[in-house]
């Protein structure tokens, strides 16, 4: 049988004739419907970025070494993009929705990754977030600071070095495992001095089923790869004379202990007590480091306070919550400036107590971790 | 022979639409029917871009059929041609409507391109060859389809929003039960078979 040449070629001639047609008309729309130029990003009015248009706002940003927090990589789910877009980013899309709140959607502000460039934009950007890398890192140490804190040191790997201001935090990556089937990010306190630039230390409690802790609890080991962005936050010392109080509980101890290691390097010396609660003996940690900054700084002093102390804990020092152990050391109040770092309602009753005392609000700094 | 050479095309429309429901009586497209079917107005936004790419891709590829394949005899072609002219459909409608309409890129865009992989859309090209439909006819199955699926996928996403507070069994949370729900608004649409039918 007579194989059918004709019938060979034309059927190849064809069907690439219609793929070739087709392709031809994408290029050809591509570079022209799809061509929206180069596009002018404006930054606070300050900054002035040209970037190719077309693309998600997210990845020009990115592109242009201006990292936005962004959990899930730009696919739209974890909503952390956010960013105030003054003008030229158009209608909120449908895929921005789920994310915004009103409040939100009358401040124009908007899901980075959603958002392509068309036309020429203004932004506000934090300028903190200027300085925000994504860093590799290693598990160097993991610590027991109390039965259920753990101390993880991350030494970093590439960029090999972090800038950051005392009080800050980063966000760390959690891998997907048991508990989640898409890797998350949870925001943890530098509990390190900003002059050690090549690793830093975060405080973690194990919370039941907590995703983050979970992990770094069960799963996490020494030389393990930890990718971490940052760094974020305004929980800093303003710059003044006031005398200082600091308030924390459990694991927030972590961004004020970078505070007073860096106060200590930098040789600040003025009245500050930090006040410490915890419910009893074994939930307390870094008393030894405390003491060896007391030494360091004449005028800092640590109370730490049992709520629930044991009958074995032998306990001599201050006991009950911290809004009525502070009243004990506090006498006059009219230039004390106060930071706070909790849960979300212990923050609300240290505000109040402080309030009491006369402290007013624009002096009470907090980070609440909730 | 098929009997649908002289079938009108407000019948084929119906049909299309209610008794040969292409979601519901052909189970094609579940994918996304599964996917999307969370919230009715994307639900609605994709039913409506359903129905203008099958309705669209329907009259491109009755064209290519009947104007290039069956002179070159290359009817056996048709799948891969029938892909191939969608999704570069799809992509050029995704890319004026980003362009030109804020508005129909919020509305539709967005869903465009999960429409690409849609087996119903293939399956309505497929099917206006086999019954042989002419092209008029062809754009009555093809929106008719199209309707069905949209009345389709709201009629899911009212049904799962309705019951998102509700206590569901572990294992059936998502896309088991919504594989039920399906399952029991399938054989309500068995009902109207007798009506009219479409082979």
């Amino acid at each position: 049988m007579d194989f059918a040449w004709s019938e060979f070629f034309t059927s190849i001639l064809i069907v690439s004739g219609i793929s070739g047609i087709l392709a031809t008309l994408m290029v050809i729309a591509d570079a022209t419907i799809g061509n929206y130029g180069e596009l002018k990003i404006a930054i606070n009015k300050k900054k002035e970025l040209t970037v190719e248009g077309g693309q998600p706002l997210l990845t020009a940003l990115k592109n242009k070494s201006i990292f936005i927090p962004s959990a899930c990589g730009g696919r739209g789910s974890c909503g952390l993009c956010k960013l105030k877009v003054d003008s030229g980013g158009g209608d909120i899309l449908s895929t921005e929705l789920p994310w915004l709140d009103d409040k939100e959607k009358a401040e124009k502000i908007r899901l980075s990754c959603q958002l392509k460039v068309k036309q020429n934009m203004e932004l506000t950007i934090p300028e903190e977030l200027f300085n925000v890398k994504e860093y590799k890192t290693e598990v160097s140490s993991i610590v027991n600071l109390t039965h259920d804190i753990k101390e993880i040191t991350l030494a970093l790997l590439e960029p090999a070095e972090i800038e950051f201001k005392a009080g800050q935090f980063i966000q760390m990556e959690i891998p997907e495992y048991d508990l989640t089937d898409e890797p998350v990010y949870r925001a943890y306190s530098i509990a390190s001095a900003p002059s050690m630039k090549n690793s830093i230390k975060l405080q973690i409690k194990y919370v039941p089923d907590g995703i983050s802790t979970t992990y770094v609890n069960r799963h996490m080991k020494v030389k393990d790869k930890v990718i971490v962005n940052g760094p974020y936050g305004d929980f800093c010392l303003r710059n003044n004379n006031r005398e200082l109080i600091f308030m924390a509980t459990g694991s927030g101890m972590a961004p004020i202990y970078s505070i007073l290691l860096d106060m200590a390097e930098k040789g600040v010396n003025k009245k500050t007590t930090f006040f410490f609660g915890c419910k009893e003996k074994r939930d307390l940690f870094l008393t030894e480091e405390m003491k060896d900054l007391e030494r360091k700084m004449t005028g800092f002093k640590f109370v730490p306070s049992l709520s629930r102390p044991r009958e074995e804990d032998n306990w001599q020092g201050e006991t009950g919550r911290l809004n009525t152990v502070i009243k004990k050391y506090l006498s006059d109040t009219s230039e004390v400036e106060a930071y706070l770092c909790a849960g979300t309602s212990v923050i609300e009753s240290y505000k109040n107590a402080l309030k009491e005392m006369g402290i007013p609000e624009n002096r009470i700094f907090y980070d609440d971790f909730g | 022979m098929s009997g649908n050479t002289g079938m009108g095309i407000f019948a084929i429309f119906f049909a299309a639409t209610f008794t040969s429901n292409i979601l519901l009586t052909l189970y094609l497209g579940m994918c996304s029917f599964l996917a999307v079917s969370k919230q009715i107005k994307t639900a609605f936004g994709l039913g409506l871009a359903v129905i203008f790419v099958m309705t669209s891709t329907s009259i491109i590829n009755w064209m290519i059929y009947q104007w290039l394949l069956i002179p070159f005899d290359l009817e056996y072609l048709r799948y891969i041609v029938f892909i191939v002219t969608i999704a570069a459909f799809v992509q050029l409608v995704e890319m004026v409507i980003e362009k030109t309409s804020e508005a129909l890129y919020n509305a539709l865009g967005i869903f465009l391109p999960l429409i690409t992989v849609n087996c119903a859309i293939l399956g309505v090209s497929l099917f206006m060859i086999i019954r042989e439909y002419t092209l008029t006819q062809s754009v009555a199955f093809g929106a008719g389809s199209g309707t069905g699926w949209l009345i389709a996928i709201i009629a899911m996403a009212g049904i799962r929003q309705k019951i998102e507070k509700n206590r569901i069994p572990k294992g059936l949370e998502g896309a088991g039960i919504a594989l039920i729900i399906a399952g029991i608004m399938s054989m309500a649409f068995m009902g109207f078979t007798g009506m009219i039918g479409l082979n």
